[in-house]
């Protein structure tokens, strides 16, 4: 299949304020090895995508740490590999490119050289903090089956108070799949919802006309300017996705989300499929050591830590040290926590390289995480 | 034209390790696996890039599948260069016939071209069944310092361990004047650790002279060192303080991978400042779950660990399962440890699959020996193996 891949890796940041102020969302930690971003990647590659663009605005350095030459995602190519799309100013297009893209539409605008230079026939377009293991051939395949202009991915939730905000998309669709309805979400909302999970596949000239039609138009909105307009005119399909799925998109849902990996259910949707692994930098870190007295249970830990005290129901990065006399609970201790003896945490986030010196209590609750900054010494 | 390279390493990794039996059976002694996510060549390797020695050639001729696989590139050791880097040398045919690496130095003298590319002034000669921490740099400034035409590093063991060595006598300044290779009656307990920088050209004279002579066994210990020492060129004893051990037996392999474990381990693959690589791939983080008990162990990525594991070292991608109980052992990787089983004392090589209820090994105090499964070997539900047992097929 000849599908390219684009990412756009920053747009929902002003969601997770705390998290992305020295990154980008979709290079924020998740699941103890992996960074937001490993999850679309993951899919693409498993889906044979080799020429895959990542549309960044700033705050990427950790972005770009993070990929390096696109190796251990196998995308270190002669031809292809990674493409990473950060603002410039281009006189010939007229197009005022924005230090940040603030819609879907102006995200998009910004890989239109990606998209006129792209070779493949297919583009699937994945937001940057989406979480699932998706096969993107199958999706293609239906996209292509229906002679689709647009393909939108949509997951049927039982949706509770407070779980949407306004840049959830909701959908309809008729008997046939074709989308009826495309409407922002209201934070009220509740009930079985198909609410869009931001993986969208195009054909590739299609999307140039339709992003080079928006420039000249000056249109901002995906669904205000372009969408709704011609929703009669385009065949826009929805594809219903069954598998585990998340969104992080508030400090609430990065905590609940991390916390449902410790369900083998949901690890083996997402990490258990022999064909699609979920691939991420791989560093060298020795294997982690239960000292003499530590007592681990329901946990998932990631290797080079050291664990000298109890740990149950928590989310351990790479390097975490757990000291002697400890008590960590339903926490997230992102790499290079360090945590000396006696110390009591509880619903905390500790983000990178966080140290909390002996003796210290913390706590925080499952609806308001206790989040500590990168670098912070308690 | 190759850049000159002021010294490359020759790794010996051909070598059978026949006293590791079952473990050795389908891989090279130095693709063995070690401390959860090792092989035992991952220690000489990284020891070479953190010396700053950035051409390395690999020697090998047993099994080399594993090992050709698992170098590659040499990516993971940083040793993926324009120019140098790792390269495999496997035995070829020449105009005058193909030949097999007869011992260790008819390997090097097999491969002298490719060290002449690099225009050395140097060769390093390590073997791949040691696991330690080594700064090959200051091995070699000894050498340039000292003058000397062959430098051998050399470890103090203890009087009683002395004749299961090489023995080098030195003067006080560090000169060799006697090598006996595992003496009776040893008169000194520098043991040779299987290290020598040489001169190049020095070696070159005496690699050509033995190949010529068709009585020698072409071998390092038995025959080079021993003619230079006979014709009086300069060789010196570098003295080497901190972790070593050879791996090449059942014993001291299970040994190594304990000295991970406690609460100050001996041997520490964790320091920031000589980093162990190795190639592995992204496994998702260890699982523990409510009913594991885990104590004084190492446990790698991809582990889901139900049962109780106490004194072990686990590779990646290990299953202790509910009830299963494991201890003092060392299990390679990609094993499933099934209910209720009991594992003791035991080295299980990559791929075994344990059977719900079997009973493998006796705990380590009543135990006769250390008991050994091989590669692959599945193991039916509720088999029993004796303390031990050597099995690579069932």
């Amino acid at each position: 299949m000849n599908i390219a891949g684009l990412i756009l890796s920053n747009l929902h940041r002003n969601r997770l304020p705390e998290m992305t102020r020295r990154r980008s969302l979709s290079s924020v930690p998740f699941g103890g090895r992996y960074r937001l971003i490993d999850f679309p990647l993951s899919n693409m590659v498993n889906a044979g995508i080799t020429n895959i663009g990542i549309a960044t605005d700033f705050n990427y350095k950790s972005l770009l740490d993070h990929i390096g030459t696109g190796k251990d995602w196998d995308l270190a190519r002669r031809s292809g590999g990674i493409r990473i799309l950060p603002p410039y100013f281009s006189g010939a297009d007229h197009i005022h490119y924005q230090q940040s893209y603030s819609t879907r539409l102006t995200a998009m605008m910004a890989t239109l050289d990606f998209v006129r230079r792209c070779p493949e026939d297919y583009i699937v377009l994945c937001d940057g903090n989406v979480i699932c293991n998706m096969d993107l051939t199958a999706l293609v395949e239906q996209h292509v089956a229906k002679e689709a202009d647009i393909t939108f991915v949509a997951k049927k939730m039982d949706v509770t108070a407070g779980m949407l905000n306004e840049d959830d998309i909701l959908i309809e669709s008729d008997e046939n799949g074709r989308l009826t309805s495309y409407a922002r979400a209201l934070p009220h909302e509740v009930g079985e919802k198909n609410v869009m999970i931001n993986v969208i596949v195009m054909r590739t000239t299609f999307m140039r006309n339709m992003l080079e039609n928006a420039a000249a138009h000056g249109a901002t909105s995906f669904g205000d300017d372009i969408l709704r307009p011609n929703l009669k005119r385009w065949k826009v399909y929805v594809s219903y996705f069954e598998g585990w799925c998340a969104h992080i998109d508030s400090m609430e849902s990065y905590f609940n989300r991390s916390m449902e990996l410790l369900d083998p259910e949901v690890r083996a949707d997402l990490f258990g499929r022999e064909d699609r692994p979920i691939l991420t930098k791989v560093r060298n870190s020795a294997p982690t050591k239960y000292a003499p007295g530590a007592k681990v249970s329901d946990s998932l830990v990631a290797d080079g830590c050291v664990i000298e005290g109890t740990v149950e129901n928590c989310v351990l990065f790479r390097g975490v040290r757990i000291g002697k006399g400890t008590v960590v609970r339903n926490c997230v201790l992102m790499q290079d926590t360090y945590t000396g003896s006696n110390v009591t945490l509880q619903g905390v986030i500790a983000d990178k390289n966080v140290t909390i010196r002996d003796g210290r209590l913390l706590a925080g609750h499952e609806t308001l995480p206790f989040y500590i900054d990168k670098g912070a010494s308690v | 034209m190759h850049q000159k390279k002021e010294c490359v390493a020759m790794l010996l990794a051909g070598g059978q390790g026949s006293r590791l039996y079952a473990l050795t059976k389908k891989t090279a002694k130095p693709a063995v696996r070690f401390g959860g996510k090792y092989r035992i060549i991952d220690f000489p390797l990284s020891n070479c890039i953190n010396s700053g020695l950035d051409t390395v050639g690999v020697l090998t001729q047993y099994q080399p599948l594993v090992l050709n696989e698992y170098i590659g590139n040499g990516l993971p050791w940083d040793l993926d260069r324009n120019v140098g880097g790792v390269k495999i040398l496997p035995p070829y045919q020449g105009q005058n016939g193909a030949d097999w690496y007869k011992g260790t130095a008819n390997a090097i003298y097999q491969n002298m071209e490719f060290i002449e590319q690099y225009n050395a002034d140097y060769v390093l000669i390590l073997s791949g069944d040691h696991i330690y921490h080594m700064d090959y740099a200051k091995m070699l400034a000894y050498h340039k310092e000292t003058g000397a035409d062959c430098t051998i590093a050399v470890l103090e063991v203890p009087l009683e361990e002395a004749s299961r060595f090489g023995i080098m006598s030195a003067h006080e300044d560090g000169t060799i004047y006697k090598f006996t290779e595992k003496p009776k009656n040893p008169d000194s307990t520098k043991a040779s650790m299987g290290i020598y920088i040489f001169n190049k050209k020095k070696l070159f004279e005496y690699l050509v002279a033995d190949a010529a002579d068709p009585d020698s066994a072409n071998d390092f210990g038995k025959n080079i060192i021993p003619t230079m020492l006979a014709a009086g060129e300069k060789m010196m004893a570098y003295p080497f303080e901190g972790y070593w051990k050879d791996v090449g037996t059942i014993r001291s392999l299970w040994e190594a991978n304990m000295d991970l474990l406690g609460d100050t381990p001996v041997l520490n693959v964790s320091d920031e400042n000589w980093r162990i690589y190795s190639r592995h791939h992204a496994e998702q983080p260890q699982f523990v779950g409510n009913t594991a008990i885990i104590d004084n162990s190492s446990i790698t990525e991809g582990c889901e660990i139900h049962g109780t594991v106490k004194n072990c070292v686990l590779g990646s991608g290990v299953k202790v399962m509910y009830g299963a109980y494991v201890k003092d052992s060392v299990i390679m990787g990609d094993t499933v440890i099934g209910e209720g089983a009991t594992v003791n004392y035991t080295i299980l090589d990559e791929g075994v699959d344990i059977g719900a209820g079997c009973k493998i090994g006796a705990p380590q105090e009543s135990a006769t020996d250390i008991t050994v499964i091989g590669m692959g070997v599945k193991v039916p539900s509720g088999t029993v193996i004796p303390d031990g047992q050597m099995i690579s097929e069932l």
